[in-house]
């Protein structure tokens, strides 16, 4: 700590506010010593998750943004529980309503909003809350464990959010709305009662056009008066009416405050060294409610307080982009048709999708969206840029046809809005991957990935960070060859060849020789490079464990909360009254937390603890299922006719033989089969690697299909008479796949990018599948049951223990 | 702090790791290729994943959740991910193979 460092006072430790210290940090990490004063209890979280939070599937300690150990390790002082009671602007002090004065040279207000409540008789009561916060989430999940009936005042975005948790937690719920329909400032009236309609069938209930007028109850509410004289039963009432900028402490402290705290384009208030940002603040006489805007004004006032040249804040033109309850809803501009202006509608009842596009003169202005929002960043930048749309007017309705879309994907991510997840596995915004091209000088997808993180897991997103670099870097982008990974420049074939070429034998080897610039490579090359070697080398190669992924290595996969789940295997989903009980005693014996169904028909033992694994595969006695493998993961399988009455051949057994064939088989990525009885596609064998569909006196061979992240249908490879021609045919494409796809690539990437007729012509003379068939013999040959292997080898299993001190030294 | 004799560096695979547990506090050994052994706590700073079941690469191990790269030596996180692990000094008896922690 040096004591040349200005103090910097933050006034709210929400979102805004920490938003900009974080991005204050980047610039300049010394410059400031400083002190954060939040009125709730709890690190800086994100508010916009506590919807997720109440529709359940996100925990409270998921949502936190910054941790106490994130205050910590960046020396900031951060007192939650306080509030700020006065601001002493003359002698530069805060003081909080626990009796905390903190002197500041800069000081930056970021109070949010409060909700409004409605001023009604009996407000006061138990039981009448907002929906702001984590402490109101709280006493909704308490709520809904002793009562049942919930009113939501308020039909707009929030109030739904609201109903929607509650419903979820159980409760019934209304919404009471003053209008005659929902969230009239985003939608149109069409569009609000497709909305409507949709959430009533998921068990909400409205009362439109009515008037709360008081609240009645002894201690708790027990119900809400309409002006109209009738009334609604309630347990509990959430007050979701809108929110208003929370100036108070602003105001009495002498800041100029219009509807929120006045502040130029740099943030600053008429106090010099005062700032506001966020939902407080009030800019060219607009507050904004929406993350976007307050992340862009942070970055204006850290750079002001980094004292980094930049431009002002000018404000934002926003959208609404909403998922409320899984309908997908955008809005954006004038869409309630001004005078002047004329409207193109398309509505779909039947698929729920609803478009308009309000058009004056030749310019978009504004536009609704329900059920089907693709286009909506691309509509909102053209009501941004105010460009003329004549002639492309249905086109934009309808979406783009096919060869406009070809004709220029940059013109499209042009389009496309600053705060547009590229990224959603890191949750990396267009802007950002733009701001790191222009501003942080990134000439290469791989330098914006180390920058940003943007495609750095999936890898789904590439083709659009590359898009972006072309458009943002233009001539300067570095057409580095990308290789595997970067530890090389190589290519999967480039490398697969030379290993040919030069009989390379060890992972190391292949390192040195191809002149890897890491010593011992990555995580992504170094599995890559296992199994090409074990591909090509079967009999000789010796598997590297330590260059297997985790879940390969651990024979489970791993959770998040480092305990693993084991899956047996079940061949073609068959079990046995003896094998259940089995699995049962063995649950019971270790205390399993978990026993489910898989999507696989098999059985997931989950919330095993690494050291139980080899004695639970030991009591199990069955094969490894490799539910944790880049190998022949399940077969699934329908009745057939066995027992069916429609089945035509009998699909069990087919399928417990595929199973039997090619378990333990090391593949490129994982591989999923199935076999059908009849074209009905019980077993949906149309989205398997390979799927196996019965037909009367045949089965159609079906290849490339994915029900997973890019879902995919399968493609016809060919039709054939006997079981053995099945396994002759599975056999051959499976090893062709081996022999021809990277590492990590699903058969339905591999397929699209090799082209089926290179398959198909591989695959159609009798000789090559049979000499294809023979090599996937070898491959398997070599193959031991991991799980047995483990139990039996003391090294192996060593592993999976804890080391136990032997003395203190 | 204590200094522990915990064991022989032979119980660690070569890229390979081993937990243990000492006051509550779980810590994972990692021997690097070079034979070097070196402790961290078994907790990635991102969402707490288990270190010790990570792929050894150089000195780094990647955390096996997310794939957060942290530097064995110093317990730091690397670019563009931020966050340090605190690391446990580890000697090794060059003639026995005998290992000592301190805690």
């Amino acid at each position: 700590m040096t004591l040349s460092r200005k103090k910097l006072v933050l006034v709210g430790n929400g979102m805004a506010g920490v938003r900009a210290i974080e991005h204050l940090l980047k610039l300049a990490p010394d410059a400031y010593e400083i002190t954060i004063f939040g009125a709730e209890p709890h690190p800086n979280y994100n508010r916009i998750m506590l919807s997720s939070v109440l529709a359940g599937g996100t925990d409270l300690s998921e949502i936190v943004i910054n941790d106490y150990e994130w205050y910590r390790s960046h020396n900031i002082t951060l007192y939650t529980g306080h509030k700020i009671e006065s601001i002493d602007t003359v002698n530069n002090k805060v003081r909080s309503d626990l009796g905390v004065e903190t002197v500041y040279d800069e000081l930056i207000l970021a109070t949010g909003s409060d909700p409004f409540m409605l001023p009604l008789p009996g407000a006061d009561k138990e039981g009448v809350i907002a929906f702001r916060d984590i402490k109101d989430c709280q006493i909704m999940m308490e709520t809904s464990k002793t009562y049942k009936k919930a009113l939501v005042i308020g039909g707009g975005l929030l109030g739904l959010e609201a109903a929607r948790g509650l419903l979820h937690l159980g409760m019934e719920v209304s919404v009471v709305h003053i209008h005659h329909y929902i969230m009239e400032r985003q939608l149109d009236q069409e569009a609000a009662v497709m909305l409507q309609r949709e959430l009533e069938a998921q068990g909400m209930k409205f009362l439109l056009s009515k008037q709360s007028e008081a609240i009645l109850g002894k201690k708790r509410v027990k119900s809400l008066l309409f002006a109209d004289g009738s009334s609604a039963e309630a347990d509990l009432i959430v007050m979701a009416v809108g929110i208003r900028p929370n100036t108070a402490l602003a105001q009495k402290s002498g800041i100029a405050v219009g509807r929120g705290i006045v502040v130029n384009d740099y943030m600053e208030t008429n106090i010099p060294g005062v700032y506001a940002i966020g939902e407080c603040a009030e800019h060219r006489g607009i507050a904004y409610g929406l993350v976007a805007p307050l992340y862009e004004q942070g970055a204006v006032l850290a750079k002001r307080l980094a004292d980094v040249q930049g431009q002002g804040y000018e404000g934002s033109v926003t959208s609404t982009k909403l998922k409320v309850s899984g309908v997908d809803v955008f809005s954006a501009g004038q869409y309630d048709e001004p005078a002047g202006s004329r409207a193109l509608r398309y509505q779909d009842e039947i698929g729920g999708v609803y478009k308009k596009l309000v058009i004056s003169e030749d310019k978009l202005i504004g536009a609704v969206l329900f059920g089907d929002t693709a286009d909506g960043a691309q509509l909102f930048s053209l009501i941004k840029s105010g460009e003329s749309i004549q002639g492309k007017e249905r086109s934009l309705l309808l979406g783009l046809p096919d060869d406009a879309l070809k004709a220029s994907p940059s013109a499209r991510l042009e389009a496309m809005a600053d705060d547009e997840i590229i990224c959603g596995c890191n949750g990396v915004s267009k802007g950002a991957i733009a701001e790191a091209i222009t501003v942080g000088g990134c000439t290469s997808v791989g330098q914006i990935k180390a920058c940003t993180k943007a495609s750095a897991s999936c890898g789904g997103c590439k083709p659009l960070v590359e898009g972006l670099l072309e458009l943002y870097a233009g001539d300067a982008a570095v057409k580095v060859k990308e290789g595997i990974c970067g530890c090389t420049t190589l290519g999967r074939d480039e490398i697969v060849a030379e290993i040919k070429r030069m009989e390379l034998k060890t992972v190391k080897e292949v390192m040195n020789v191809l002149e890897w610039s890491t010593e011992e490579g990555c995580s992504k090359c170094r599995p890559s490079l296992n199994y090409y070697l074990g591909m090509l080398w079967p009999e000789e190669y010796v598997d590297e464990k330590e260059s297997r992924i985790t879940n390969e290595r651990y024979h489970a996969n791993i959770q998040k909360d480092g305990t693993f789940s084991v899956v047996p295997r079940i061949y073609g989903g068959v079990t046995s009254p003896g094998e259940l009980k089995k699995i049962a005693e063995v649950a019971e014996k270790f205390d399993v937390p978990m026993v489910k169904f898989t999507g696989g028909q098999r059985l997931d033992l989950l919330g095993v603890k690494k050291e139980d694994l080899p004695k639970i595969w030991e009591e199990l006695d069955m094969p490894s299922g490799h539910a944790y493998g880049k190998t022949l993961r399940t077969v699934k399988t329908c009745v057939g006719s066995t027992f069916c009455r429609f089945g035509t051949q009998d699909s069990i057994a087919m399928g417990i033989r595929l199973e039997k064939e090619f378990e333990r088989l090391n593949t490129p990525a994982k591989v999923k089969l199935a076999v059908s009885g009849c074209p009905r596609n019980c077993a949906e064998a149309t989205i398997k690697d390979f799927g196996v569909v019965a037909i009367d006196g045949g089965w159609e061979l079906h290849v490339g299909g994915n029900g997973g992240v890019h879902v995919r249908a399968t493609d016809l490879l060919c039709v054939v008479k006997t079981e053995d021609e099945v396994v002759e045919w599975a056999s051959a494409f499976l090893q062709y796949y081996r022999e021809n796809a990277s590492w990590n690539e699903r058969t339905s990437n591999w397929v699209e990018r090799v082209g089926l007729d290179s398959i198909k012509a591989a695959l159609d003379n009798r000789e090559d599948r049979l000499a294809l068939g023979q090599r996937i013999q070898t491959a398997l040959s070599v193959t031991t049951d991991p799980w047995k292997q483990i139990v039996a080898e003391r090294e192996l299993r060593k592993n999976f223990e804890p080391i136990s001190p032997i003395e203190t030294a | 702090m204590t200094k522990m004799h915990i064991g022989n560096v032979a119980d660690i695979d070569h890229k390979g790791s081993r937990t243990l547990k000492v006051n509550g506090l779980e810590i994972a050994l990692f021997r690097l290729s070079d034979g070097e052994v070196l402790a961290v706590e078994n907790k990635c700073p991102h969402k707490g994943g288990t270190l010790s079941e990570g792929m050894v690469c150089g000195s780094k191990v990647h955390c096996p959740l997310h794939d957060w790269r942290i530097d064995l030596h110093t317990g730091k996180v690397e670019e563009p991910d931020t966050g340090c692990v605190p690391t446990f000094e580890v000697e090794v008896d060059p003639a026995t193979g005998a290992v000592y922690l301190t805690v």
